[in-house]
């Protein structure tokens, strides 16, 4: 840890201030304006705006078919892949508009880290190579900020404990909990500023979904997180704001409601959300 | 009112944040040279290898194409020096044959491939080590093999030619039946013996049908591989000058034409085998892009 000392600079925040920056839901860090994803010119989800905020969890949620993952995908340019695919609109991560065609995609990837359904540790690395692989792809040569961020990101995902002693050993040998944890750790390393979490726990069992979803709560101080999940209980328990998703005559998704999670859940403004926070269909 | 210090080094993960996003960015520059150079270097290994592809298809068009007259496709071949001689008798040995060792093949390739994708047992893996290995056997040491098992006992015939021709097919068919079967998912195969079905019921009902596009895949290229063979030929049909459309005498095939006429002295021999070749090269391009075509529109339509 480095001690205040002549490096401090001094920005001349009140106590107010510093405290209010320090609060969850007061500094936006990714704001979506009318966000439209198009497949062949049909669209799969269409006009979404919404803010995510700083040291807060935004949880997606909706029935299949609704737009949640294919949303989600747009906010670090995974639909670049795919030739079919356009995105609209402006997703704006602070002054950068990730979806400006000059904004870096591989640049903005190591802001917006991604964790995906099912646990894909890459099988000929090891524990320690998975947990440092975005680090590496990004240029990191220092073996201090390897180690260094290695660490922090295994401490961070619940894994240090049970791999410190076999960082050589390859990630295949891992529990499939383990593994995801091994994949939120490697996301983290990179430290982002945004993790988007592709439904992280349908692969897993219930105990192994109840770590991450403990893991997510801890996480949220470290970075912004945006999950899309299709388990409403998971919604409630793990986010603070959510938006609901449905798809519309068209059959493309649009963007219902946007509330903070108690809202959404106990008083919606919308009936469709209370049918579905209530389970009377979808 | 207290005014607090503010720093960011304070902060381990954010520092190590801007440390990482600074190397990022300015590696950024280094990686994206790197990442075109490795594009180029692919592109270029692909231009070099489709090279031959391209020389060999542009020769035979280019050589081939002046002996497509109608003539060509009517007339049946002729000694050199008399003009109008064609290769219509090759063309219809070609389809007789080959039809004949379609008609023997699939059968056994298809259901050799669904024991082999059912099956790991003892049997399935000498089977299938067979086949690979028979895969591999030079298509000359086939050919002799038909003109002992067959020519020595019946003469030289186009059932012969079919049958070493089919030896030559059966391999292909049953290995792309296999990995066309085994891509069908478990969990169909699993959902039909859930209902009752037998094991065969399920293969006819529900694997065969799911796998039928690579079936079919399989099917084409093997007759595309068998249809281009010269060598099991030349040992079993023999080669005939006239029309014959008996399987059981001795006939004239595509592959055959080209090779006798392409080593004559004669110009106007060695131009009608140009047009032989291009025409076997067309039959075979149409049958692999026939082959990408089928699969492609079976499986778009069961979406």
């Amino acid at each position: 840890m480095t001690t205040p000392s002549d490096t401090t600079q001094t920005v001349g925040l009140t106590t107010q201030e510093v405290f209010m920056a320090q609060q969850p839901g007061t500094t936006k860090v990714m704001g979506l304006e009318d966000v439209t994803v198009t497949f062949r010119g049909r669209p799969a989800v269409r006009g979404v705006s919404f803010d995510a905020y700083e040291k807060e969890v935004t949880a997606l949620i909706g029935p299949s078919g609704s737009g949640k993952t294919t949303l989600l995908r747009a906010l670090n340019r995974m639909h670049d892949t795919e030739r079919t695919a356009a995105v609209t609109g402006r997703i704006m991560l602070g002054d950068t508009n990730v979806n400006d065609k000059s904004t870096d995609p591989t640049l903005l990837r190591s802001r917006v880290g991604m964790v995906f359904q099912r646990p894909n540790p890459f099988p000929t690395m090891s524990i320690y190579d998975n947990a440092v692989a975005g680090l590496r792809f990004n240029g990191v040569r220092k073996k201090s900020l390897l180690d260094e961020a290695a660490e922090s990101a295994l401490v961070a995902a619940a894994l240090w404990d049970s791999v410190r002693e076999r960082l050589k050993v390859s990630a295949s040998t891992l529990s499939g909990g383990e593994q995801q944890r091994l994949c939120i750790a490697r996301a983290l390393a990179v430290e982002p500023e945004v993790l988007l979490m592709d439904e992280p726990t349908s692969a897993l069992d219930p105990i192994a979904t109840k770590r991450i979803e403990e893991l997510i709560g801890e996480l949220k101080d470290r970075v912004t997180i945006i999950i899309v999940t299709h388990n409403m209980q998971q919604a409630m328990r793990v986010s603070d704001r959510c938006a609901f998703l449905l798809m519309a005559e068209d059959r493309s998704g649009e963007l219902i409601e946007y509330a903070p999670t108690s809202k959404l859940f106990s008083e919606p403004d919308d009936p469709r959300t209370l049918d579905y926070v209530n389970g009377r269909f979808g | 009112m207290t005014t607090l210090s503010f720093d960011s080094t304070l902060d381990p993960i954010l520092s190590r944040r801007a440390e990482i996003q600074k190397i990022a960015s300015s590696s950024v520059k280094r990686r994206k040279t790197y990442s075109k150079i490795g594009i180029a270097v692919c592109l270029l290994c692909l231009i070099v290898a489709c090279i031959p592809l391209l020389a060999i298809i542009g020769y035979t068009v280019a050589k081939g194409l002046p002996a497509w007259t109608s003539v060509f496709f009517t007339k049946n071949m002729l000694p050199e020096g008399i003009p109008n001689g064609g290769l219509y008798n090759a063309i219809i040995g070609t389809l007789i044959i080959d039809a004949i060792a379609i008609a023997i093949t699939v059968p056994f390739g298809i259901l050799g491939g669904l024991f082999l994708a059912e099956s790991d047992g003892p049997i399935a893996g000498a089977v299938r080590f067979s086949a690979d290995v028979l895969t591999g056997v030079p298509s000359i040491t086939i050919g002799i093999f038909g003109y002992i098992i067959w020519v020595k006992n019946f003469g030289y015939s186009g059932y012969a030619g079919a049958l070493a021709i089919g030896i030559i097919m059966l391999p292909v068919i049953m290995r792309a039946a296999e990995t066309a079967l085994r891509g069908v998912p478990v969990n169909l195969y699993e959902a039909g013996l859930a209902l009752g079905a037998r094991k065969a019921t399920v293969a006819r009902k529900v694997t065969l049908p799911v796998a039928l596009p690579g079936l079919i895949t399989g099917v084409l290229l093997a007759v595309a591989r068998g249809a281009g063979e010269t060598a099991p030929l030349i040992f079993t049909i023999f080669g005939n000058q006239f029309l014959q459309t008996n399987p059981s005498k001795p006939m004239e095939a595509l592959p055959i034409a080209i090779y006798s006429y392409s080593s004559q002295p004669y110009n106007d021999l060695i131009q009608i085998a140009w047009g032989g070749a291009l025409l076997l090269m067309a039959v075979i391009l149409v049958l692999n892009i026939g082959a990408r075509l089928v699969s492609a529109r079976l499986r778009r339509e069961r979406r």
